[in-house]
């Protein structure tokens, strides 16, 4: 067992469950979705990211073209939330909430893909 | 670190940066879960709300980059302030730590030629011109790349000395040449500079170490087959090396000058039509005295040694050997001794010799030797080996009638060979030649352009390189003959300052000297001697129709559709 493995999957992994547990619930329903959830999903997100930086493997460049499109998503759904309380001053509107759970649920996509990379890559090595 | 691929830069400092970055991110998440968490200051109507994340982010962001905008959106309490002070230490930590990273790898040699390596392979992409691949920036591959800059082409350059490849930075060329230092042995390094490229025009290895040349060699005739490579080589086994698996031109110093030598001594005045050919652009040739029949003394029997025995021998001349170890072949006669003193060359009888030979491998002596045996014997015919062109101020004082320099040698060969293919073939026919012939092509050409180093240039009377010739002749209506092209396009059409030497043609015999009513044929090469202004009009001539109009019938063309429509009116 090789730490460094344990390290890059659990970030993959613990990256894609706090997604999902943003984006579960009715989409326009602010009580479904807690922003410290968002907030831990960003930064996890973050860190998964720069774990895949410098692998210039196929598989590799593929993981991080994946992590790049979560980390994306999940920022520009933070902004639509810092944007709808403190700039536009309408607060959270189911309307604000439903986008950004979309946009959450797109990042969860991009993650989706990235544990299936990761789980196809693991049974390729037979060891 | 593998040089197999130039490493993208990008990605070594990637993962360089991992570990700093994800300090980085998690300090400041900390940080800013912490703004958002803490209890505010009390209002006049209870607690103020706590940060949120956008007002953490916003307030953490100018105070870890050190701006500090002071305490937004209001003034904190004291537990936020204490927060604060703990985020403030360790951001500072964060940045410290990812700066002093960023700094090491900044300075890391494997980075540093990395980013070198990579800056070279995409200035070689670049290049949009025809270029020479030059393996070995030495005293020989100076003067290459100087010679190449003149004559318009770029050369790109590999150098396993840094300082050379600095020295070359240094000189004022007219374009620029990406060098790399590496070892060019490696094909790899070879990719990089462009081996396989469109735009390379040649390959030429000239370091001092023949294993690398041998390299150079190989890696050329497997990958770029069709390019034309010139080695160097010193040894026989290297040479023998080569020419096993085809290598085109190999250039043996010591080999040339023998040859030179036997020349000199056998027709004086081809020797010195060869010369005058084959000179670096922009330099003057020198009339030599012409060697003289008789004994001869030579000093240091090593490669050169051999080579120039050799020639003299062939001529017929008989030869006194002094070195401090008797000749392998005992059929000479040997002196032992250094021949920087005079009892050496006392008993090499210096005093009824024509001629003396100085071939050791070390300048100073040579110059000692020739500067006692002129004493001795003012009369003295001299040859002498430079090795060093840093010398050149002693050797250029000591007007010597022959300097041996290899350096020198290796360009011009390679010069002529790159630039001119025809010339080769022409030299043949010199080297060949009798004596007379040569003599009076000689004082025919230098007579008429002086001994300044000529232009020589080879056309081949193709579309790619005769354009307006090319039409012509397809058109069949007129068969030019050589004079009738080789007019200036001015005024009075005075013939051209450049002389045919060679006309190649399918079917045919090379013809020497072709005759001015010779007719063009679509597919002849000619090769011609003359001044630059010259070769510059004849280009002019043979790329635009209506210079050759002009030169052929004295008469401007109309150009453009509605002066042509006129014209035809006018005729008809």
């Amino acid at each position: 067992m090789n730490l460094e493995k344990v390290v890059f999957g659990f970030f993959i992994v613990f990256a894609a469950t706090l997604n999902f547990g943003f984006f579960i619930g009715d989409l326009d329903n602010p009580v479904h979705h807690d922003i410290y959830e968002l907030f831990a999903a960003i930064v996890v997100n973050l860190i998964a990211t720069v774990l895949k930086f410098g692998d210039r493997t196929q598989i590799g460049a593929i993981h991080l073209a994946t992590s790049l499109v979560a980390d994306l998503q999940l920022l520009a759904a933070a902004m639509v939330w810092g944007y709808a309380v403190h700039v536009a001053g309408t607060g959270l509107t189911a309307g604000a909430m439903s986008s950004i759970v979309s946009l959450s649920g797109g990042a969860l996509f991009a993650n989706v893909v990235s544990v299936v990379i990761l789980i196809a890559e693991t049974i390729m090595q037979r060891r | 670190m593998g040089s197999s691929t130039p490493t993208s830069t990008i990605f070594l400092v990637l993962r360089r940066l991992r570990t700093p970055l994800i300090v980085l991110i998690t300090i400041f998440a900390i940080s800013v879960l912490g703004l958002t968490l803490v209890p505010g200051p009390s209002g006049p109507d209870g607690a103020l709300p706590r940060l949120s994340f956008f007002h953490a982010v916003y307030f953490f962001s100018y105070t870890a980059t050190t701006i500090g905008f002071g305490e937004i959106p209001y003034a904190f309490s004291e537990q936020q302030r204490l927060w604060v002070t703990v985020c403030i230490y360790l951001s500072v930590i964060g940045w410290a730590y990812t700066l002093g990273t960023v700094f090491a790898m900044l300075q890391d040699k494997n980075f540093l030629n990395a980013v070198a390596v990579q800056r070279f392979a995409r200035q070689v992409k670049r290049l949009r011109e025809h270029f020479f691949l030059v393996c070995g920036y030495g005293e020989t591959g100076r003067l290459i790349c100087q010679a190449l800059d003149e004559m318009g082409y770029r050369a790109v350059v590999i150098e396993r000395d840094e300082a050379k490849v600095g020295d070359l930075e240094l000189q004022s060329y007219s374009a620029d040449m990406p060098a790399l230092c590496a070892d060019a042995g490696q094909p790899d390094t070879l990719l990089f500079a462009g081996l396989t490229s469109k735009y390379c025009r040649g390959v030429i290895t000239l370091t001092n170490d023949d294993n690398t040349n041998l390299a150079v060699a190989i890696a050329a005739r497997l990958l770029a087959p069709s390019l034309p490579a010139l080695c160097r080589a010193e040894h026989a086994e290297t040479v023998a090396n080569m020419a096993s698996f085809g290598t085109r031109h190999i250039i043996n110093p010591f080999e040339k000058f023998g040859e030179y030598m036997a020349l000199a001594l056998h027709s004086p005045a081809a020797y010195h039509l060869l010369l005058w050919l084959t000179g670096l652009p922009g330099t003057t040739v020198t009339r030599h005295r012409d060697p003289p029949g008789g004994r001869w003394v030579l000093c240091g029997y090593g490669t050169f040694g051999r080579v120039m025995t050799g020639a003299l021998e062939n001529a017929g001349l008989p030869v006194t050997i002094i070195d401090r170890a008797p000749p392998a072949d005992p059929a000479h006669i040997w002196v032992k001794g250094d021949g920087t003193g005079h009892e050496a060359l006392q008993a090499a009888g210096i005093h009824d010799a024509v001629g003396i030979v100085a071939a050791t491998g070390h300048d100073v002596n040579n110059l000692s030797i020739v500067v006692t045996a002129r004493q001795m014997n003012p009369g003295l015919f001299t040859v002498l080996r430079q090795n060093q062109v840093a010398n050149r101020a002693l050797f250029d004082a000591f007007e010597s009638d022959f300097t041996m320099v290899p350096s020198e040698i290796v360009s011009h060969e390679c010069l002529a060979i790159l630039t001119t293919p025809l010339l080769a073939p022409f030299l043949d026919a010199v080297r060949k030649s009798d004596e007379p012939w040569a003599c009076g092509l000689l004082d025919d050409l230098t007579g008429r352009f002086g001994w300044d180093v000529p232009a020589v240039w080879s056309v081949t009377l193709n579309l790619a390189q005769a354009p307006s010739v090319y039409r012509l002749l397809m058109r069949g209506a007129t068969r030019p003959s050589l004079d009738e092209l080789l007019r200036a396009p001015v005024t009075d059409r005075p013939a051209l300052a450049c002389r045919p030497l060679l006309l190649m043609r399918d079917g045919r015999r090379p013809s020497l000297l072709p005759a001015g009513h010779e007719t063009l044929q679509l597919g002849d090469q000619i090769l011609f001697v003359g001044t630059e202004q010259a070769r510059k009009e004849l280009g002019l001539t043979l790329f635009n129709g209506h210079t050759l109009q002009y030169v052929l019938t004295g008469k401007d063309s109309p150009g453009g559709l509605v002066w042509e429509w006129l014209a035809r009116r006018r005729a008809g």
